[in-house]
C-alpha cells in the first residue's frame, strides 16, 4: 500500500465537507423572439423543500400562458435555477441579466437572498419580483424602487396569527418564550413578535437564537422548561418549523405553541400528531373560494398532490407578470414600474383581489390564521390544517396588519 | 437551581452524542481500515431514514430500523466492490472526489424517487413522551435510542477485539503490509467494514427520522458534524470517536444554555481547540500508512 498523508486528506476533506456550495448553470436556449424570466429559488438547504414547490407552481404558470399564446404573442421562457446562498444568489441574478438575456428576474424565499439580488436589480435597472421573502426589512429600510414583494411581511404574519392568539387569551398578562432563526428573516419576526407582545401585555420571558443548520433542539427545550412560560412562541424559519414541532411533541412539553411562520410543506412534514398551536398563513389549498379550488384540481392533477403556499405565490405572480407586460404591451422595466405603482387590481385566487403599494411596493392581500385539526378529522396526509377566517375581515380595507407609511423606513 | 440546569444540559448532551457516535464511528472505521474519507457517508444515513419509512408503512416501526441497516449495508457492499475499492492506493484527492460526487448523485436519486419536498414521520406511539427522573428530563423516545446505541457500540467493539475478524481488521489498520505477507486478503474485510460503518449510519438515520425532517438533503447536513467527531476523537481510535461524540454533545448543550447563538459553532471550536492542542485528535492512534 502507498502511503497516504493523512494531513492532505483531511485538509482536503475539510474543504469538501464545507464547501458543498457549488452551483451549475442552466443552459439557455437561444430563441430571439421569447421572453426571457430569470428565476432563483433555494433548492437545496434549509428552505430546499419550499423552493421545489415554487418552480412546480412557476412551470404550471408558464405552461398555461404559453399554451394560451404567451404575451404580446412571444413565449415566455423561465430559467430556474438553485439560488443556493446569498452570494451566489447575486452572482447567478447579475449572469441571468447579463449574459442570458433576462428581461425580468423572480422568485426566492430567503430573505437575505432577496436582498442580494434586490441589491443587482438596482444597480441594473431591472425589475425584480421578490416572491417569497417576508422579512419586513427588504420593504422597510432596503427598499428599492426595482422592486416588487409578493409575499406577506412578517408583520402581517405576526399579526395575523396574532389577532388569534389574542382571542385564545394567549397574550395577556402571560409569559411569553421564544424560540428565533439566527438569520436576517427570523431576527425580523422575532423584532416584529416582540413589539406585538410588548402593545398587547405580554412578557418575553426568553428569546433564544438557532442557527439555521441546527437539527436537534433538545437543549431549547429544557430552557423552555425550566422557564415554564404560558406560551412557546417560535421565530423559526424552513424545516427548523419541522425540527422543532416533531421534538416538542417528543419531549411532550404541556405548554401551548404558536409561531409566526410556518409554510404548508413544513407542516405536512411534521407527521400526524406533532403539530400542534396557532400559526399564519398566505394561502391554503381547501380554501374555498371556486377560483382557487380549480387551481388546486389542476396543480393535484398534474403533479399528483396538492399545491403548497409556495407553488400558489409563484402560479399567481408569473400570472400577474404576464397580465402586466400584456396591458402595457411592453416588457420594459420603467413601463412596468409605472404600471404597478397606479395600484391596479390583481385576481389571487382569493375572495378579495390585492394590489402593489405604491409607496413600499408590498402587495396587499388577504392573509389566514390556522390552528391543527383534532386527531382523526384529517382526510387524508395533507389535510390536518384547519384554515381560520381571513384577516383583515372583508369590512376592513386590506392595509390594516401592514406597517403604515409612517412606520415603514422606506424611502425609494 | 443554575446548577441542576447546566447538570440537566451535560446529561442531554450525553444523550446527544449517541447520536453523533451513530454518524461517526462508521465514517471513522472506514477512513481507519481503508485510509479513504467517504463524503458520501451521509447519503446512507439519509438512504436509512428513506428506506425505513419504506419499510415502516408495510411492516412497522421495528422491521424499519432493524432491515433499513440491512438494506443500507447491502448498497454499502455494492458501493465498496465498484467504486471505493480502486481509491484505496491512489491519490486522496480522487476518492474524496468520487464520494463527493456520489452524494451528490445519491442525493438527487432520492429527488427523484421520493420527491423534493420533506416526508413525515411520527415516533411510534408507545415511546411518545417524557420520563422524568429526579429533577431530569428525558424524552422516551432518545433513552430508547441511547440504549440501542450502546447495544451496537458493544457489538462492535466486540467484533473488533473479541473475533478472529476484529485481530484481522485491527492488524490491517496498523500494518497491511504484514498481514499481507501472511497470506491474508484484507479485501473481504473491507468490504465488511465498509457495509458495517454505512450501515450504522443509515441505522441512525432510521432512528432519527421520527424526530428531524426527512428531506433529500439531510445527508450533506450530517456529514460535516460526522467528519468534525471523527476528527476531534482521533483517527483509528474506537474509543476516540465514542468520547468526541460524547463531548461534542455535552459542550453543544453547554453553550446553547450560556450562549444560544454559538450551539452551532460550539464543536467547531472544539475540533479547533483539540487539533491545536493534540493534532492526532484525542486518541488518535499512530498509523504507520498515515504518517
Amino acid at each position: 500500500m502507498t502511503r497516504i498523508d493523512r494531513r492532505q486528506v483531511l485538509k482536503t476533506g475539510a474543504a469538501f465537507a464545507g464547501g458543498s456550495a457549488l452551483g451549475f448553470p442552466a443552459i439557455g436556449r437561444a430563441q430571439a423572439n421569447v421572453i426571457k424570466i430569470g428565476h432563483l429559488t433555494p433548492l437545496t438547504g434549509f428552505l430546499g423543500a419550499l423552493g421545489a414547490y415554487a418552480q412546480l407552481g412557476l412551470k404550471m404558470a408558464e405552461e398555461e400562458i404559453n399554451k394560451a399564446g404567451g404575451v404580446l404573442g412571444r413565449p415566455l421562457e423561465v430559467m430556474s435555477e438553485d439560488s443556493v446562498n446569498p452570494a451566489t444568489a447575486s452572482t447567478k441574478a447579475q449572469r441571468m441579466l447579463e449574459q442570458n438575456g433576462a428581461t425580468v428576474l423572480l422568485g426566492e424565499i430567503n430573505s437575505a437572498s432577496a436582498k442580494t439580488i434586490m441589491q443587482v436589480a438596482a444597480r441594473n435597472k431591472r425589475l425584480f419580483m421578490s416572491i417569497g421573502a417576508r422579512s419586513d426589512v427588504l420593504r422597510g429600510k432596503d427598499c428599492n424602487r426595482y422592486t416588487f414583494h409578493v409575499d406577506i411581511p412578517v408583520t402581517v404574519m405576526v399579526n395575523a396569527a396574532g389577532q388569534a392568539l389574542l382571542r385564545e387569551g394567549l397574550v395577556k398578562g402571560k409569559r411569553i418564550f421564544s424560540i428565533t432563526s439566527d438569520y436576517l428573516f427570523g431576527h425580523d419576526l422575532a423584532k416584529a413578535a416582540k413589539n406585538f407582545y410588548a402593545a398587547n401585555g405580554g412578557t418575553q420571558v426568553g428569546d433564544e437564537l438557532v442557527a439555521t443548520d441546527a437539527t436537534d433542539f433538545s437543549p431549547y427545550l429544557l430552557k423552555v422548561r425550566q422557564a415554564k412560560p404560558d406560551l412557546v412562541s417560535t421565530n423559526l424559519g424552513g424545516n427548523q418549523v419541522t425540527n422543532f414541532v416533531k421534538q416538542y411533541a417528543e419531549f411532550g412539553l404541556p405548554f401551548p405553541i404558536a409561531g409566526f411562520n410556518l409554510n404548508t410543506a413544513d407542516a405536512w412534514a411534521a407527521g400526524e400528531g406533532n403539530l400542534s398551536g396557532i400559526w399564519p398563513t398566505v394561502w391554503h389549498h381547501d380554501l374555498d373560494i371556486p377560483a382557487s379550488k380549480t387551481f388546486v384540481a389542476d396543480f393535484t392533477k398534474k403533479y399528483g398532490k396538492p399545491p403548497e403556499n409556495h407553488a400558489w405565490i409563484e402560479y399567481v405572480t408569473l400570472k400577474i407578470m404576464a397580465q402586466a407586460m400584456a396591458e402595457t404591451k411592453s416588457t420594459d422595466t420603467d413601463t412596468l414600474i409605472a404600471y404597478f405603482e397606479k395600484e391596479p387590481q390583481f385576481d389571487l385566487l382569493k375572495a378579495r383581489k390585492g394590489y402593489f403599494r405604491s409607496w413600499d411596493h408590498q402587495l396587499m392581500q388577504e392573509a389566514y390564521p390556522f390552528t391543527v385539526k383534532p386527531k382523526g378529522q384529517a382526510k387524508d396526509q395533507w389535510d390536518f390544517l384547519k384554515l381560520g377566517a381571513a384577516v383583515p375581515a372583508a369590512d376592513q380595507p386590506l392595509e390594516v396588519l401592514a406597517p403604515t407609511k409612517e412606520q415603514s423606513e422606506c424611502k425609494m | 437551581m443554575q446548577l441542576m440546569f447546566l447538570l440537566e444540559q451535560v446529561v442531554n448532551g450525553l444523550v446527544l452524542g449517541g447520536y453523533y457516535l451513530l454518524i461517526a464511528l462508521g465514517l471513522s472505521l472506514i477512513f481507519s481500515v481503508g485510509g479513504v474519507v467517504n463524503l458520501a457517508h451521509g447519503a446512507f444515513y439519509a438512504l436509512g431514514a428513506y428506506i425505513s419509512l419504506e419499510i415502516g408503512k408495510r411492516l412497522g416501526f421495528v422491521s424499519a430500523v432493524a432491515l433499513s441497516p440491512v438494506v443500507v449495508g447491502m448498497l454499502g457492499v455494492l458501493f465498496e466492490r465498484f467504486l471505493l475499492r480502486r481509491f484505496y492506493t491512489a491519490d486522496p484527492i480522487l476518492s474524496l472526489l468520487v464520494t463527493f460526487g456520489l452524494a451528490m448523485v445519491a442525493e438527487q436519486v432520492i429527488r427523484i424517487v421520493w420527491g423534493a419536498a420533506p416526508l413525515p414521520a411520527s415516533i411510534p406511539q408507545e415511546l411518545k413522551g417524557a420520563i422524568i427522573i429526579g429533577d431530569f428530563l428525558f424524552s422516551r423516545y432518545r433513552l430508547t435510542l441511547l440504549a440501542i446505541v450502546i447495544v451496537v457500540l458493544a457489538a462492535i467493539w466486540l467484533l473488533l477485539h473479541k473475533t478472529s475478524f476484529g485481530s484481522v481488521v485491527r492488524a490491517g489498520i496498523q500494518r497491511p503490509d504484514m498481514v499481507a505477507a501472511l497470506g491474508i486478503r484484507l479485501q473481504p474485510y473491507m468490504t465488511t467494514i465498509v457495509a458495517l460503518g454505512v450501515g450504522t449510519a443509515a441505522l441512525g438515520g432510521a432512528l432519527f427520522a421520527p424526530i428531524t425532517i426527512v428531506h433529500p438533503a439531510m445527508g450533506a447536513e450530517i456529514i460535516t458534524a460526522a467528519f468534525v467527531v471523527v476528527v476531534i476523537g482521533g483517527l483509528g481510535s474506537f474509543w476516540g470517536v465514542v468520547l468526541a461524540a460524547i463531548l461534542v454533545g455535552v459542550v453543544r448543550g453547554v453553550t446553547i444554555h450560556f450562549l444560544p447563538p454559538a450551539g452551532e459553532a460550539s464543536m467547531y471550536v472544539l475540533m479547533i481547540l483539540v487539533l491545536l492542542l493534540r493534532p492526532r485528535g484525542l486518541l488518535g492512534e499512530r498509523i504507520e500508512k498515515f504518517e
